[in-house]
């Protein structure tokens, strides 16, 4: 247990956070790393799955990106990107070392969760109420974003939640190839045999990870239309529909 | 560097020598065959070891979350945060209790997989119809019989979802191991990257993408062959 007092008294050390490659600059770094590849994705993902969902073409792909994804290894991804003459591992300004290899990877491997969930958010939206749309008189994109964007906003949303736990674990593994981020602080500390060092960046990787959890949980409760819809004095069978879509698409996203 | 001196000099330079380093090269799978497999069969041992004893702990957490809906809360939550922690963390901070050995490795790895089984678990659990449950009540079904006979078998295609996406991820994050040596195929993509071996990369990426291809085949064959009901329905 003595591993565990030296991690201790790496992390309470003011020199280890300071400083030209300190935990707070790297920190920072991977912070920095993670919100490129979220809006990267969420400018790509989220209009193709949203469009291909409304037209109700391209089940196939969108459903399927997410078992590819799961299936390729980031680590092999990241490594391969690194090994080929492009991207490389050429620094790209504040995100370091590998920094194009790192935001393209991450930005990939953010995809299959925003374009599956989003795709499935919007295609689960009740034929009924797609055809009451249309009764209405309503045009195709009237119908897309009155209708079936809000309706579908808790899928898209949990899309997103899962997109930034994605990124921010492969940010971390993007040290292994020798990237930027937090995530060297534990393969320094591995490789060096100084383990203390290595399980201090484990915990501070693990912390902002799951703060980053509970901000998005926030966030996506601010922001679901269809939670703030539900006042007491709707029709129970209106918010009774979206929580059942929730749970479907679930599995589909983890 | 004598090596490659003396291939070089007996002939054609192989296609992996530092000059070429091609991505793929049959020679490098032919040399190196021993090592692949060793790697291979490393993959194939950690992840099979996490997927099993991720269904040995899910199991009962389902189970007594289901009977238990305060816990249920509980579970789902401390799961859902164990997900949230990377891998390359989560690996680490298990170092000082395991070591660095395949345990830390495969206890990582069945936590993840654990998150998604207990989920889909108690979601099959639940999809089971409740007049379904009354009847076999009803008949005089006792607990035990009523999960074995009748709710299991209707849960499984369910459960069987959340198998195949542990599993496939599972494959994947197996990679990861290789910080602490046990990474099977990762450790060649580790050993690939400090060396600038292309060769060796590529293989072992493209074997855990077929690793992963393999297991989600056969687990769908074994969820046909265990519940032959759903193909008549289907058809």
């Amino acid at each position: 247990m003595n591993l565990l007092l030296d991690t201790w008294d790496y992390l309470v050390t003011a020199g280890h956070w300071t400083g030209e490659d300190g935990m707070l600059q790297l920190l920072l770094q991977q912070l920095l790393l993670s919100l490129t590849a979220m809006v990267l994705a969420a400018a790509i993902g989220l209009p193709t799955a949203l469009w291909l969902g409304h037209l109700g073409r391209g089940g196939f792909l969108a459903i399927n990106i997410s078992n590819v994804g799961r299936a390729v290894p980031t680590f092999a991804l990241l490594a391969l990107f690194v090994t080929a003459d492009w991207p490389g591992t050429d620094t790209l300004g504040p995100y370091g070392r590998a920094g194009l290899a790192t935001v393209l990877a991450l930005t990939l491997f953010a995809l299959p969760p925003v374009i599956t969930n989003s795709y499935v958010g919007i295609r689960e939206v009740s034929p009924a109420v797609k055809q009451a749309a249309d009764g209405m008189g309503m045009t195709g994109r009237q119908r897309f974003v009155r209708v079936e964007l809000p309706l579908a906003a808790p899928l898209v949303l949990l899309g997103l939640r899962l997109a930034l736990v994605q990124v921010w674990a492969t940010a971390t593994i993007a040290a292994l190839v020798a990237g930027p981020g937090l995530g060297r602080v534990i393969t320094d500390g591995f490789y060096r045999t100084n383990y203390a060092k290595g399980i201090a960046g484990a915990v501070v990787v693990a912390v902002v990870a799951l703060l980053l959890e509970l901000v998005a949980a926030a966030g996506v409760r601010l922001l679901d239309p269809t939670r703030r819809a539900s006042s007491p004095n709707r029709h129970p069978g209106m918010s009774g529909a979206p929580p059942t879509v929730t749970e479907e698409a679930g599995d589909v996203g983890s | 560097m004598t090596l490659l001196v003396a291939a070089a000099a007996a002939g054609e330079p192989s296609c992996y020598s530092r000059l070429t380093n091609e991505w793929f090269c049959a020679q490098y799978l032919s040399d190196y065959r021993q090592e692949i497999t060793d790697a291979t069969v490393q993959h194939l041992q950690i992840t099979v070891a996490s997927v099993v004893l991720g269904v040995l702990i899910a199991f009962p957490l389902a189970l007594i979350a289901r009977r238990l809906p305060r816990l249920e809360t509980l579970i789902v939550g401390a799961a859902t945060a164990v997900y949230t922690i990377p891998s390359l963390a989560l690996l680490p901070l298990l170092v000082p209790f395991t070591g660095l050995s395949a345990t830390t490795v495969v206890i990582g790895l069945a936590l993840y997989a654990l998150t998604i089984l207990v989920r889909s678990m108690l979601e099959g659990l639940r999809s089971v119809p409740e007049d379904v449950r009354e009847s076999a009540v009803g008949l005089g079904y006792g607990a035990t019989r009523l999960l074995v006979l009748v709710e299991l078998p209707l849960a499984l295609p369910v459960i069987m979802a959340g198998l195949r996406v542990a599993t496939v991820s599972t494959v994947a994050l197996t990679t990861v191991g290789s910080l602490v040596s046990y990474g099977g195929l990762g450790n060649l993509i580790a050993d690939g990257v400090s060396t600038n071996f292309r060769a060796e990369l590529m293989t072992a990426a493209i074997l855990c993408v077929a690793i992963a291809v393999l297991l989600d085949v056969l687990i769908v064959v074994a969820q046909r062959i265990l519940t032959p009901w759903t193909r008549g329905a289907r058809a």
